[in-house]
């Protein structure tokens, strides 16, 4: 059965097609009367003009009032975002987030656990001193190493006095002697002339004078000399500072590209964007609202990508730290956790990676703003020609 | 309600594309603006929506001086006036229904409150069946009647279209003149700038022509 024609408005239009029905006349318009346009909000209250007109021209148009959804049976859907959502531009933008967050905080991570290793290793050298006797013809070494005991012991910062023995010496030769040296084992060490060693712990919040400790050892056994392993602190700390330094400049290197790669991949995002903004613009809306739609849409974005950034960062040294943790026999993960200590980042390390990841949204965000706010201003002051 | 007075533009240091302008246009006003492509149709539509500011002259707007208008004055002059382009620029990530109301929504307008009149005004303009539809899916008949519903919904009392019929076959650019003439009838001032002679021949209303940007007006 075909549908009669139903009267809509003031024309006449075939709800199959769509298409009106042509008037009969056509006629030249005549200045209307000047009716005052309502205030902003007494429009919305009184019948809306299209009703009026219906109601004046007798068609079965009623006097309108704000409507629940219940009422005409209409959807009561929620409405778009303004800013479109899913783009192949959102996902890339949202992906360049995350690879530069994700290597500004491996970088600050790094530099956090060369700072940490670097003075663990200063303090470490500097936490003993060495004091060693070598044998001589005519000399008890047995009682000089007693007798350097009893002055070291008696020195106010030495903490402990240990004297290696004939294993712990073995020990410490093999890298160069060979492993046969321990007697025990039926090594040859009795054989060489290998130097006494007394390790002395020092209290570093009242480290001893060790000069004079230096004076009394040297008079009383000629063929002691005790090493402070300064030369050694000196050379480490030069490079454990170079390291760091090092470790800064790449990480504020990583950053300034992170800043750079994020404005240029946010100001990407927002060229696709454009015709959104114009439209938003030719309708009426403040410049405010419009940069205010774009900057909570990226914000999110950004947020979205530095937090998968950051996090994947985390991830990866809670799973270094494990691996370095167990793979004690592992000759790289030694190497490794000589350098970084046991990936423990801290809190400052954290915390930092925190920082990073608000910074980078919160950059996003204001990119999308400024971007907004200069394509709006360049609409105002436009004077290109479709023409 | 606007008035044009000796208004000129010139881009940068090149010549006047635009001269020596003197009009107005009244309240419930109908006019064509033509010309031949390159005479200043779009450049005058600017100066009428104020997203441009002439070199010389005065144009007045609702009473006031556009070159006088700061920014933020700048968006409620707007909404008295509403713009339909050749391209629609419908949205098209929103449905008919959101497109139409955008103008309300960008004003914090509740949805509540406006819901009702952008329902009837689609209906008005034949689209009851494409609420919630996407410009994608439609014909350009549909999408135009979309962006002519959009460009009413705040009730403009000008109302711009720039070559509205340009992507539009014969029969569609009659019904959408139509429309324009019954808008016209309500109330509203309608400035229609297009090249289409057929269409302008069809109503006998003012037209302002434009050539090597000086201005003639035919009553």
């Amino acid at each position: 059965m075909i549908e009669p024609k139903k009267k809509v408005g003031p024309f006449v239009v075939d709800e199959n097609t769509g298409e009106f029905e042509k008037p009969a006349v056509v006629e030249k318009t005549a200045p209307k009367p000047d009716v005052a346009k309502p205030a902003a909000a007494e429009q919305f209250k009184k019948p809306s003009r299209i009703a009026s007109l219906a109601k004046r021209r007798g068609w079965s148009g009623k006097a309108v009032k704000p409507s629940t959804a219940a009422e005409g049976g209409e959807d009561d859907r929620p409405q778009q975002s303004i800013v479109p959502h899913a783009s192949v531009a959102s996902t890339a933008l949202t992906l360049v987030v995350a690879i530069m967050t994700f290597l500004a905080s491996l970088t600050l991570g790094a530099v956090t656990l060369v700072n940490d290793s670097a003075r663990g290793w200063t303090s470490d050298v500097s936490r003993e001193v060495t004091v060693q006797i070598a044998p001589a013809e005519g000399r008890d070494l047995a009682a000089d190493i007693l007798s350097a005991q009893t002055i070291a012991g008696a020195m106010v910062g030495i903490v402990s006095v240990k004297v290696m023995d004939d294993a712990q010496v073995s020990e410490l030769l093999a890298p160069w002697l060979g492993a046969g040296l321990d007697p025990a084992l039926g090594g040859v060490a009795d054989a060489l002339p290998i130097p006494a060693m007394i390790m002395l712990g020092i209290d570093l919040s009242n480290p001893p004078d060790l000069d004079t400790l230096r004076v009394r050892l040297e008079t009383e056994i000629p063929t002691a000399t005790l090493d402070d392993h300064r030369a050694w602190v000196g050379r480490l700390a030069t490079m454990a500072g170079s390291m760091i330094a090092i470790g800064i400049v790449i990480f504020l290197l990583v950053v300034a590209a992170t800043v750079l790669i994020v404005v240029f991949a946010t100001r990407g995002a927002m060229a696709g964007n454009a015709h959104v903004i114009e439209v938003l613009h030719f309708v009426g809306a403040e410049p405010p609202y419009i940069a205010g739609q774009f900057q909570k849409h990226f914000l999110l974005l950004g947020l979205r990508g530095a937090v998968v950034g950051g996090v994947a960062a985390i991830i990866s040294f809670i799973v270094m730290g494990y691996w370095t943790g167990t793979s004690v026999a592992d000759p790289a993960a030694e190497q490794v956790r000589a350098l970084f200590g046991t990936f423990s980042v801290g809190p400052a390390g954290y915390l930092g990676v925190a920082i990073l990841i608000f910074a980078v949204a919160l950059l996003t965000a204001f990119t999308s703003r400024y971007t907004v706010m200069r394509h709006v201003g360049g609409l105002d002051g436009t004077v290109r020609s479709r023409d | 309600m606007i008035r044009f007075d000796e208004v000129g533009v010139r881009y940068g240091a090149g010549e006047e594309v635009l001269r020596d302008l003197n009009f107005t246009i009244g309240k419930g006003s109908f006019q064509f603006l033509t010309g031949p492509s390159g005479a200043g149709k779009t450049s005058l539509l600017r100066l009428l929506f104020a997203s441009m500011k002439p070199t010389r002259g005065k144009v007045e707007l609702f009473g006031q001086d556009s070159a006088m208008l700061d920014r933020e004055s700048l968006p409620a002059l707007r909404r008295r006036i509403g713009i339909v382009f050749q391209d629609f620029r419908l949205l098209e990530h929103l449905t008919l229904y959101e497109n139409v109301a955008l103008p309300l929504r960008v004003r914090g307008v509740e949805e509540v409150r406006y819901r009702r009149d952008v329902i009837d005004l689609l209906k008005w303009v034949g689209l009851s069946a494409r609420i919630h539809a996407r410009p994608s899916v439609l014909s350009g008949g549909e999408q135009q009647r979309a962006a002519v519903a959009r460009a009413l919904i705040d009730q403009p009392e000008l109302l711009l279209a720039d070559e509205p019929t340009g992507n539009l076959d014969p029969t569609l650019a009659r019904r959408l003149l139509r429309l324009f003439i019954e808008l016209n009838r309500s109330g509203t001032s309608v400035v229609i700038a297009t090249h289409d002679l057929a269409l302008m021949d069809q109503v006998n209303a003012r037209r302002m022509v434009l050539n090597h940007g000086r201005l003639a007006i035919h009553d």
